[in-house]
């Protein structure tokens, strides 16, 4: 493989990854302040890309984008209301059986609303474009992903370290009670992490897609599973350590599959979370207490 | 001020306040004093509004509040030092005390900080250091800080000198009276009933969930029952 090539495939995945990073974010917030794996989000991102199609049949995408985000966030809030908000007192065991139940639910529900054919993604088409740097040359949203992932994710950690919504979510993270003796509303503070969580799910899906051409019922499964990895890699609850997840994890599948071992690829994926569980269980950046996993 | 009738509380099917009656005049220290296990902390924590009462009413300033969330009661100036301090480990001295401030939003905290910061300057010299790396004694004094910063009317307090040197022990008294001059009713809820005791104005003493005997500070601290149960002093 020439250099311009390894670059090339770099930068794919480098893009890839950053998508990863936006889902990623989603599965690790929610860790982070319900102790709860959401294995529902692989399929909120599914179902943005479902909306996206359904929206752009009719509206221009500069509308489209903010509609498809709102439209996202209020699944994820709503999902958040009806099987998570009555088992706050529950054994977390319920609460995640709960999240598995939903990630099904919304499955079966595209397979009969939309059925499982793959309905062919928009083009949103100054996405599409093709750019050149040097030898390289990708369509935008190549370079985009990349960079929109790094200014959301700067913009995030703004909101959590530095506002007053922020300290809220750190503190309601660590103890819920004492939080409340602070007058902190928990479930107000719970129902923002959903939002920032559905709202970087339905960007990450808009770029995902993009590059994908279609979607079926089943595509929020495996990406779903692989930003699930990236944020245990990164050390769950960790938002830094996610994007840091997202984004190996993208390159190397990517460098995979250039080099011929596609079918070793999502393999990959799942022996790096075993020697991450056996070697560094908190991964990269986790907290070092795991006293309420 | 706080009134408490009959009250039940109940964690499953074990009953852990039976029956209990008190009252925390305006501007008085009230201590509640007790063996482990006594329902101490539950009782605070029913007042709260952290634990649901199985039966018996609550009333503050002359209103029912057996059932208002928590959120509410600390708007209405009613504030819980918790058993165990429980500060946020990994916000700073400074953040925890802005979040005891959570709720007057948009006020200027300046003079707040100038007065938590004189009452414990130990808390100044640390105020970008996490929470969590502080020593038990600093960890106290700032959940006292921080139950400040929300300008409670009431505050009340579990155990505040809980596994803390002596002379720590003191300083958070003194805090506890100084506090107290400026105009905040105290419900002290203390192990070290001879401290406790000598700064309140009314005492009650809690046995598994009843209330065996209530007076003056002073008065229970030269009765013999009590001198003998939880002052370590021998019956003659
Ligand atoms: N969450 C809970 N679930 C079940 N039982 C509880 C719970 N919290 C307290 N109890 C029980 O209620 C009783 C009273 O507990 P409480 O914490 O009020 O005691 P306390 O007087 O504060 O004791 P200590 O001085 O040890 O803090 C105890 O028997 C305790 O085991
Ligand atoms: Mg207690």
């Amino acid at each position: 493989m020439s250099l311009t090539t390894i670059l090339q495939h770099c930068l794919t995945g480098i893009s890839l990854g950053g998508a990863y990073a936006l889902i990623a974010i989603g599965y690790t917030m929610v860790y982070g302040i319900l102790r709860l794996i959401n294995f529902a989000h692989g399929e909120i991102f599914m179902m943005a890309g479902y909306f996206m199609i359904f929206s752009m049949a009719s509206i221009p995408w500069f509308i489209s984008v903010p509609l498809v985000t709102a439209a996202t966030i209020i699944l994820g809030v709503a999902i958040e209301r009806a099987a998570y908000k009555p088992l706050r007192t529950a054994p977390r065991m319920s609460i995640m059986i709960s999240a598995i139940g939903v990630s099904y639910l919304l499955q079966n529900l595209a397979t009969y609303l939309f059925t499982a054919i793959p309905k062919g993604y928009p083009e949103i088409p100054f996405l599409k474009k093709i750019f050149r740097i040097g030898d390289l040359s990708a369509s935008l949203v190549t370079f985009l992903t990349p960079v929109l992932t790094i200014i959301l994710v700067f913009l995030l950690m703004q909101l959590i370290n530095h506002t007053k919504v922020g300290m809220a979510m750190r503190a309601v993270s660590k103890d819920f009670e004492t939080s409340r003796l602070m007058g902190i509303k928990i479930d107000t503070i719970i129902s923002i992490t959903f939002v920032i969580g559905s709202a970087l799910a339905a960007i990450g899906s808009i770029l995902y897609f993009t590059d994908r051409m279609s979607v079926t019922p089943f595509s929020g499964t495996l990406p779903g599973l692989k930003c699930f990895v990236a944020a245990v890699f990164g050390g769950i609850g960790s938002i830094p350590g996610a994007v840091v997840g997202g984004f190996v994890i993208g390159v190397v599948e990517t460098l995979l599959v250039a080099m011929g071992y596609s079918t070793f690829s999502d393999a990959f994926t799942f022996l790096l979370l075993i020697v991450m569980l056996l070697f560094r269980p908190t991964g990269l950046f986790g907290e070092k207490s795991t006293d309420k996993v | 001020m706080l009134k408490i009738s009959d009250l039940y509380v109940a964690y499953g099917g074990i009953e852990a306040v039976k029956g209990i009656s008190l009252e925390v005049p305006d501007g008085a220290i009230v201590t509640l004093i007790g063996a482990n296990g006594a329902g101490k902390s539950t009782t605070l924590r029913t007042i709260c509004g952290l634990v649901k009462p199985k039966s018996g009413s609550i009333s503050y300033l002359g209103e029912e509040i057996t059932n208002v969330p928590t959120e509410q009661l600390v708007k209405k100036g009613i504030t819980l030092v918790p058993e165990g301090r429980r500060v946020f480990p990994d916000l700073t001295v400074e953040e925890n005390l802005k979040i005891g401030a959570y709720l007057r939003s948009g006020e200027d905290l300046t003079e707040d900080f100038k007065w938590i910061y004189d009452l414990f300057p130990r808390l100044k010299e640390r105020s970008w250091q996490p929470a969590g790396t502080l020593s038990g004694g600093e960890q106290q004094m700032l959940a006292v800080g921080r139950a400040l910063m929300g300008h409670p009317k009431l505050m009340m307090m579990d155990e505040p000198s809980l596994g803390l040197a002596p002379l720590v022990v003191q300083g958070i008294f003194d805090i506890i009276k100084e506090v107290h001059k400026q105009g905040v009713t105290i419900l002290l809820i203390e192990q070290n009933a001879n401290m406790a005791l000598r700064i309140a104005d009314y005492g009650y003493v809690l046995e598994t969930g009843v209330i065996t005997m209530d007076n003056t500070g002073a008065a229970l601290l030269s009765n013999e029952e009590v001198r003998a149960a939880y002052l370590g002093k021998k019956r003659k």
